[in-house]
């Protein structure tokens, strides 16, 4: 596998293991981002593609292994809050949104920075931030419905919120986990242009099973399989290589 | 969204509005019916009616401070009685001091039930209570100190759920064995009781008991203004979102212990304010107060009024406090079943309280619209909701 060229390496797991009962769902895992990157991951149900985002925001300690972030941060000393603040979004696989407020609001609590307590009482939008939430509805095309409460949005429309409350934590790194979930086909295709309109200025990483979409982010991808990476390169290369068919058609 | 200053927000909320109204104008008239109105007129409000009233408000308060735990932040705490009582203690323990040489036992130095045990001297943490400063200081810190502890174990190594609640009981209960022990120097079993006045005015005298009123009216009233102004703000959709999805608040980079710290706290005082008002109305506190049962009860005051809405829980404590008083008078062996049917009942049929019934709902509904149209007419001109 490559070595990380050092200087612009944005995430860099190296050897990382995560059991859960004695089951390895990561087994030395080793995988590097560069900086600017847009990458994909595929791999079967249970591969540890989701264990791997765990890993990488704090969720799940890793029990051996190195995550490092922006050429020097070990991941995994911190928690969720403090590698969210370091400039890491994820979109979750189920999407996650807060249903009890409103669409604008939703997107507000995700506003970069004021995130301590003791502001936040007094906090007021300034007229900067409000052209911002305005822009970010504008690109998740959720501007109509601004005002509704993020529970009765369609399950594509919740999708889309959660990548805008990523774009309005501006994060350097942006993990997402299965966008395209339920959109239907048209959707689908919005969403390859959003990310890869997205990944011009950050870096993203996006898991996801449906193969017309990763085909059409025409990025590198990483196969997972058994807690451990596959195979590496274009889609064309890694569909030809030979234990991947297998491990998709052996199923 | 929601730049308006505080006041006119609440003015736009026909419910806040007919209850804040309510209370304001209680908290002077019925004073004034009880003082000024001879005891043979019809419309005077005799003493205990004040003084009953005034406990239904303080239980108001409590629920609040509940609601602003339970409703908004999720946290389902099932041990807001102890700081409802620390509060009391604090209240009952100046006006232990204040009886002086008036005890059984004419003894200055010691409250009565020091002198029966036997003890020479005053304990330390007795020392300031002769103060209604340091005393009121008390109300707010001790209650507010013990939450800051509690939570900060507690939510640091996030406990959440059911297992937080349980742990909350075991608070209250401990706190409830401890108190009822003659050496940790509150009275035991007895508690604090005799109380003779505040900053030398008499407990027992109408006006004491008007301005106890008066107080608790217009505590309920400020402690509702605190929670609005708190759920309102950024920090108030931060705890709604914590409440709604947790670990996604996190994602988003917030210290969720700390936010979980602040309304914790907050709340602890408020319910400790309100224990401080109860005492002296109810001349007695004892660790009775503590007991786990009281904290579930208030949690069924909230669920019934209507949780996570700042209304409920004061309409709600009002409420079954007031049945409560009639049915223990009228029927008291049925009580218990009532308030545990009510409980079901809610659960099942009005999962939002009170406030929440779509009757109620619906009525409010209709006076906002109404009360908007008269506000701002220009609005509504060509029809439509002019949002
Ligand atoms: N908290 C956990 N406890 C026990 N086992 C877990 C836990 N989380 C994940 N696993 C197991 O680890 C393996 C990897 O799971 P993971 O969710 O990472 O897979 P995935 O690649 O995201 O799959 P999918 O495509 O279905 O989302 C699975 O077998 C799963 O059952
Ligand atoms: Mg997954």
């Amino acid at each position: 596998m490559n070595k990380p060229h050092a200087s612009n390496t944005i995430l860099y797991l190296d050897g990382v293991s995560v059991s859960f009962d004695g089951f390895k769902a990561l087994n030395d895992l080793s995988l590097y981002v560069e900086e600017g990157e847009l990458r994909a991951i595929i791999g079967p149900n249970g591969a540890g593609k989701t264990t791997m985002m765990d890993v990488i925001t704090g969720k799940t300690r890793p029990d051996k292994g190195d995550v490092i972030f922006n050429g020097g941060v070990d991941l995994t000393q911190l928690d969720e809050a403090a590698i969210a603040n370091l400039g890491i979004g994820r979109k979750f696989q189920k999407p996650t949104v807060f249903e009890n407020h409103t669409v604008f609001d939703n997107l507000e609590l995700a506003l970069k920075g004021h995130r301590r307590p003791q502001s936040s009482l007094f906090f007021r939008l300034s007229g900067e931030q409000q052209y911002r939430i305005n822009e970010v509805l504008g690109i998740i095309a959720l501007t109509d419905v601004h005002m509704m409460q993020a529970g009765s949005l369609s399950h594509g429309q919740k999708q889309w919120l959660e990548i805008g409350m990523l774009l309005m934590q501006d994060p350097d790194l942006l993990l997402v986990d299965e966008p395209v979930a339920g959109m239907t086909d048209a959707e689908t295709e919005a969403t390859a242009v959003l990310l890869k309109d997205i990944a011009k200025t950050r870096s993203v990483v996006v898991v996801e099973h449906d193969m017309v979409f990763v085909k059409s982010l025409d990025c590198r991808v990483n196969v997972l399989h058994e807690g451990s990476v596959l195979a590496e390169g274009s889609l064309d290369v890694v569909q030809q290589n030979e234990q991947v068919i297998e491990v998709y058609l052996g199923r | 969204m929601t730049h308006q200053p505080l006041l006119l927000r609440i003015v736009k909320e026909p419910m806040a509005v007919s209850l804040l109204s309510v209370l304001i104008l209680a908290a002077f008239l019925v004073p004034m019916l009880n003082l000024m109105l001879p005891s043979d007129s019809a419309f005077h409000v005799p003493s205990y009616v004040v003084t009953l009233l005034g406990k239904y408000l303080t239980y108001a308060l409590l629920a609040l401070s509940v609601d602003l735990v339970w409703g908004y932040c999720g946290i389902l705490s099932l041990g807001h009685g102890a700081f409802f009582a620390l509060g009391g203690y604090a209240m009952g323990m100046y006006m232990m001091r204040q009886i002086g040489d008036r005890g059984v036992y004419g003894n200055a130095e010691l409250p009565d039930f020091m002198v029966f045990l036997n003890w020479q001297e005053l304990p330390w943490y007795w020392y300031g209570f002769d103060s209604f400063g340091f005393a009121m200081l008390m109300v707010v810190l001790v209650p507010g100190l013990l939450a800051f502890v509690f939570g900060w174990f507690a939510f640091r190594s996030r406990v959440t759920g059911v297992y937080l609640s349980i742990i909350t009981q075991a608070m209250t209960y401990a706190l409830l064995l401890a108190f009822f022990r003659n050496d940790m120097g509150f009275g035991g079993n007895n508690g604090l009781t005799d109380f003779k006045d505040i900053l030398g005015f008499g407990l027992q005298t109408d006006g004491m008991r008007a301005t106890l009123f008066f107080l608790s009216a217009m505590a309920v009233v400020t402690g509702y203004l605190v929670c609005r102004f708190i759920v309102d703000s950024r920090l108030g959709r931060v705890i709604v979102a914590i409440r709604d999805a947790e670990s996604r608040t996190r994602f988003l980079g917030y210290r969720v212990e700390y936010y979980k710290l602040f309304v914790f706290t907050v709340s602890a005082v408020l319910a400790g304010i309100a224990g401080a008002l109860y005492v002296p109305q109810v001349g007695i506190i004892n660790p009775s107060e503590f007991s786990p049962a009281n904290s579930i009860e208030i949690v069924i005051w909230v669920a019934l009024g209507g949780r996570g809405s700042l209304t409920g829980p004061i309409i709600g404590a009002l409420v079954v406090n007031y049945a409560k008083s009639y049915f223990t008078g009228a029927l008291p062996e049925v009580w218990l079943f009532m308030l545990g049917g009510l409980f079901i009942f809610s659960t099942l049929f009005l999962p939002k309280g009170l406030v929440g019934t779509k009757a109620i709902s619906d009525a409010f509904e209709e006076q906002r619209l109404r009360l908007a149209k008269f506000l701002r007419p220009y609005d509504y001109a060509e029809g439509g909701e002019g949002r």
